[in-house]
């Protein structure tokens, strides 16, 4: 089936079988950021934003991404890099293969709330699992991020 | 002692934070693991057929129809691949793990054992193909229970060709994997003369590294038409040598290299997937790809040996610890990688923790194989199913004789100078135990924490305590190497075969070189891992890569050096006894005359005879344990079992950390991982001895939510052997929270709990 999907502000149309996830599709569209950990949706690694809201790509049909806009961390690198560097300065990037799908909610999370106490960060992010770090360092990160930007309005 | 070891010396840039090297492609998600580099258009899906028993033979396998599907490649049998046997652990050679493997066996051992590779040009066709393979199974009588493993007649290896490279006291005919018997003193006679006797059994499970990235690898022929191997490996030479083995083709037609790792915990430290899309390669002559589900990571990988350790501990009523006598049983499963060395571990590295008072001590192990997925390596190896227990018995004395556990561990704790009978006689040349107990009693607050705390409505407050170590590298054993090369505008280039991992090797590392050619950590570029390329390194296992590859970039670096010197001394026309080396360049000090790096580096290039590119190896006959205590507080709510994590504090002594930000993250990223496996990561298994928690849904990790507050310090202490005076971090860390959390249920509930994990319906229902 035909599908058209405004991808990082970009407009594809694709053909897709009716059963492709929407994760395996992206990645075929060279979103390679996008990576799947569990399949099962317990793990977070796959979000995208879908007309902002964050979803799991491995729990959405492509076909029903049509007609949406779907952003992925390669069409938000630079709203990225406003607060990814204070991760790294924590080193909790660790293996890098659940950051992706961590910096997109993140980005979410900040967008919505772009204040929010650690309890409200832990709350949000929850469903972002990380086998590496122990989540103190992003916490950390995020914490000095906003403490940074408090300091610099 | 070189110029770098010095104890207390301050570092430009060894011991300072830097961010890791990677650490800006990995956030912002640029492509750089196995599936995002390798994407060429005739690559093949490779899938694997798992077989459905746990013990059966392959009476007749049909794969004519599925053949016929539009897109199926291929499709291989037991009778398509080579009879040489094999195993996949990544071990220096000769290995100690049997020689147990084919990449198809017509016997297959466990459920989800590989009975057919499917290679085709999508997934789609791959799985359909699968489907219609027709198996006839002679379905044989397994051995779950390793209980009744040993010396069982149902035999999980009864071939004849079944073959150990090593003396380990295994015995397929037994359904032994190894075994063994170590001591020291009078331990029957030391037991019988101590006043207070304390005898536990202690189970851990077949716990799941549960790295986000599962298994893969990618395989193609390159431009020469060699085996070029893309993996999400820890271990590229051993990878090299298994292939080799296993295919039966020379390693000058092998390439390995691995890209960025999702993370690894050891799981990668054993070969478990690249055999089969090699084989494809081979055979098709075409590129080929293996991506294992989270199911098959779960069902087929290589996780924990499920191990029951049993504890004899002698004592004083005064809370002298005198003698201590293990055995463990550990269950390998239906395969014997890393069987043999896991569970010596979980002697040797908790035993000599109490050294202080140790008059005798015991060891004995049986390793076993059942019809169980079969186990490997997982971040401390035996050392933390052995620390669950030897912790947990302590523990238990000190409730036992009413003497506050940090006390009894002060009266009896291993400290420095002294040598450990029970750590193959080595001595602690750097222990900084005592410091790092003091030190977390004081930040975790332990004399209001310890007390039990009732709070109203069934809930209590509580802590609990705990010791480990590990090692760093396997002594007499490991060879770390590094290149270093002066580049012609004066950088320099680290190449190694170590692997990082997300640990952040490739960074400290480098840091190692700043630190010794004097330059900026951007000025040196790191390399790893790839067969063609680096110089040969066991690979990023055992805590080994910061002791052992960080040694040999030192003595890399004093090489070069020294060709830098040399270089400048032809260009000054003088002895190079005359010149010193700063990180700008080569000085002469009588005269004042200088060349600058880069005219030096230029000069390498032009009418000259010399290079400067130095490679060291480094090998340690000792294997320095770093230290560490973990103290808990936890919220129990007695009427659900539930168990709250509110802090959890750890002082390590690591000698010293390269890196502190990342020696702190390996720390927490440990202490979550160990919290997992004591509170919520369950293995439990379906009559066909199948784990029945074969995803995330039922496999539950612990989230942010699950942690609590965590707090790490360092003491630091100076290993001699050791770069800059380090030992290792990134196993020991894992260690603490079982016995810990154990310990403060047991203050809440009165019950030890002698298995793991310990969840809320079995405290709940207060069952041991």
């Amino acid at each position: 089936m035909e599908i058209k999907i405004k991808l990082n502000g970009r407009q594809v149309a694709a053909s897709v079988e009716p059963d492709m996830l929407l994760i395996d599709f992206l990645r075929k569209q060279g979103c390679v950021s996008v990576k799947c950990g569990c399949e099962t949706t317990n793990c977070g690694l796959c979000t995208v934003l879908m007309d902002e809201v964050p979803v799991l790509s491995c729990a959405v049909l492509a076909a029903r991404a049509d007609g949406h806009s779907i952003f992925t961390l390669e069409g938000l690198r630079e709203e990225a890099s406003e607060f990814v560097g204070f991760i790294a300065d924590q080193g909790a990037d660790q293996c890098g293969f659940c950051n992706p799908g961590f910096v997109m909610n993140t980005i979410a999370l900040l967008r919505e709330n772009p204040d929010p106490t650690d309890d409200e960060i832990r709350a949000y992010l929850a469903g972002n699992l990380c086998r590496c770090s122990g989540y103190d360092g992003q916490l950390r990160g995020i914490r000095t991020f906003l403490e940074s930007r408090r300091g610099k309005a | 002692m070189t110029e770098n070891h010095q104890p207390n010396r301050t570092y430009k840039t060894v011991g300072k934070t830097f961010r890791k090297k990677d650490s800006m492609q990995l956030l912002l998600g640029e492509p750089t693991y196995v599936d995002d580099i390798t994407d060429r258009k005739d690559c093949l899906t490779v899938k694997i057929l798992r077989s459905p028993y746990p013990n059966a033979i392959v009476e007749e396998i049909k794969t004519d129809v599925a053949k016929k599907v539009p897109g199926v490649a291929a499709i291989y049998t037991w009778e398509d691949v080579p009879k040489n046997r094999f195993a996949i652990a990544g071990q220096t050679y000769p290995e100690p793990s049997p020689y147990d493997r084919l990449i198809l066996d017509r016997h297959v051992r466990f459920t989800g054992d590989a009975v057919a590779i499917i290679a085709a040009e999508d997934e789609k066709a791959a799985v359909k193909a699968m489907k219609l393979i027709k198996v006839s199974y002679r379905v044989l009588e397994p051995v779950l229970d390793m209980h009744t493993a040993k010396d069982n007649p149902i035999l999980v290896h009864p071939e004849e060709d079944w073959f150990p490279p090593l003396p380990v006291g295994g015995d397929n005919k037994r359904n032994l994997v190894a075994s063994e018997q170590s001591g020291h003193g009078d331990v029957d006679g030391v037991m019988a003369d101590c006043e207070i006797r304390i005898e536990h059994t202690y189970h851990t499970k077949a716990f799941n590294q549960a790295m986000m990235e599962t298994f893969r690898t990618y395989t193609e022929l390159d431009r020469y038409g060699r085996l070029h191997v893309i993996s999400s490996t820890q271990i590229v030479f051993h990878v090299r040598r298994i292939l080799s083995t296993a295919l039966g083709i020379p390693k000058s037609k092998i390439r390995v290299e691995k890209p960025r790792i999702g993370g690894g915990f050891g799981a990668k430290q054993t070969a478990v997937c690249e055999v089969y899309p090699a084989f494809v390669t081979l055979k098709t002559g075409r590129p080929a790809k293996l991506i294992y589900t989270r199911e098959e990571s779960q069902i087929a990988g290589s996780p924990r040996h499920e191990m029951e350790v049993t504890v004899r501990l002698g004592a004083n009523k005064d809370g002298k610890i005198r003698v201590l006598d293990l055995y463990t049983l550990s269950n390998s499963g239906a395969y014997g990688e890393h069987g043999p060395t896991t569970v010596g571990l979980s002697g040797h590295k908790s035993i000599p923790l109490y050294t202080g008072s140790l008059e005798a001590y015991r060891f004995c192990y049986d390793v076993v194989y059942t019809n169980v997925q079969a186990a490997g390596a997982y971040r401390g190896y035996g050392a933390t199913q052995g620390i669950f227990a030897l912790e947990s018995a302590v523990n238990e004395l000190a409730e036992k004789l009413h003497i506050d556990p940090t006390v009894l561990r002060e009266r009896n704790m291993v400290r420095e100078g002294m040598v450990m009978d029970a750590y193959y006689g080595e001595t602690a040349n750097a222990c900084a135990l005592d410091r790092c107990m003091a030190r977390c009693k004081e930040l975790f607050h332990w004399e209001e924490k310890y007390p039990v705390r009732e709070l109203g409505g069934g809930k209590i407050r509580c802590a609990g305590v705990a010791m480990a170590m590990q090692g760093s590298c396997i002594s007499n054993l490991d060879v770390g190497s590094a290149t270093v090369k002066l580049s012609d505008d004066g950088t320099y280039n680290l190449i190694i075969g170590a692997a990082d991992m997300g640990t952040g090797c490739d960074t400290i590392l480098a840091q190692m070189v700043a630190e010794c050619m004097d330059c900026e950590l951007e000025d040196v570029a790191v390399f790893g891992a790839d067969t063609d390329v680096s110089p040969y390194d066991s690979g990023s296992y055992a805590s080994s890569t910061t002791y052992i590859t960080g040694k040999a970039v030192e003595k890399a670096c004093t090489d070069l050096k020294q060709q830098i010197i040399e270089v400048a001394a032809g260009m000054l026309n003088c002895p190079a006894a005359e010149l010193s080396f700063s990180g700008k360049g080569v000085t002469r000090m009588q005269t004042g005359e200088f060349v600058p790096l880069t005219d030096i580096s230029y000069k390498i290039q032009l009418n000259s005879n010399r290079s400067a590119i130095a490679t060291a190896s480094s090998c340690s006959p000792v294997s320095p344990p770093p230290y560490m205590v973990g103290m808990v507080e936890i919220e129990l709510d007695k009427l659900t079992g539930q168990v709250t994590v509110l802090d959890y504090v750890a002082v390590v002594d690591c000698g010293i950390p390269i890196n502190p930000a990342l020696a702190r993250i390996q720390t927490e990223g440990g202490l979550v991982q160990g919290i997992g496996h004591t509170l919520f990561e369950n293995v439990t298994y379906d009559s066909h001895g199948k784990p029945i928690e074969n995803s995330f849904m039922q496999y539950k990790l612990p989230t942010r939510l699950d942690m609590g507050h965590l707090q790490v310090e360092f003491e630091n202490s100076y290993e001699p052997t050791g770069p800059f005076g380090a030992k290792s971090i990134g196993e020991i860390v894992i260690n603490t929270p079982a016995p810990a959390l154990a310990h403060a249920i047991y203050r809440a509930t009165g019950v030890w709990h002698r298995e793991l994990p310990i969840t809320p319906e079995q405290i709940a229902m207060g069952k041991e």
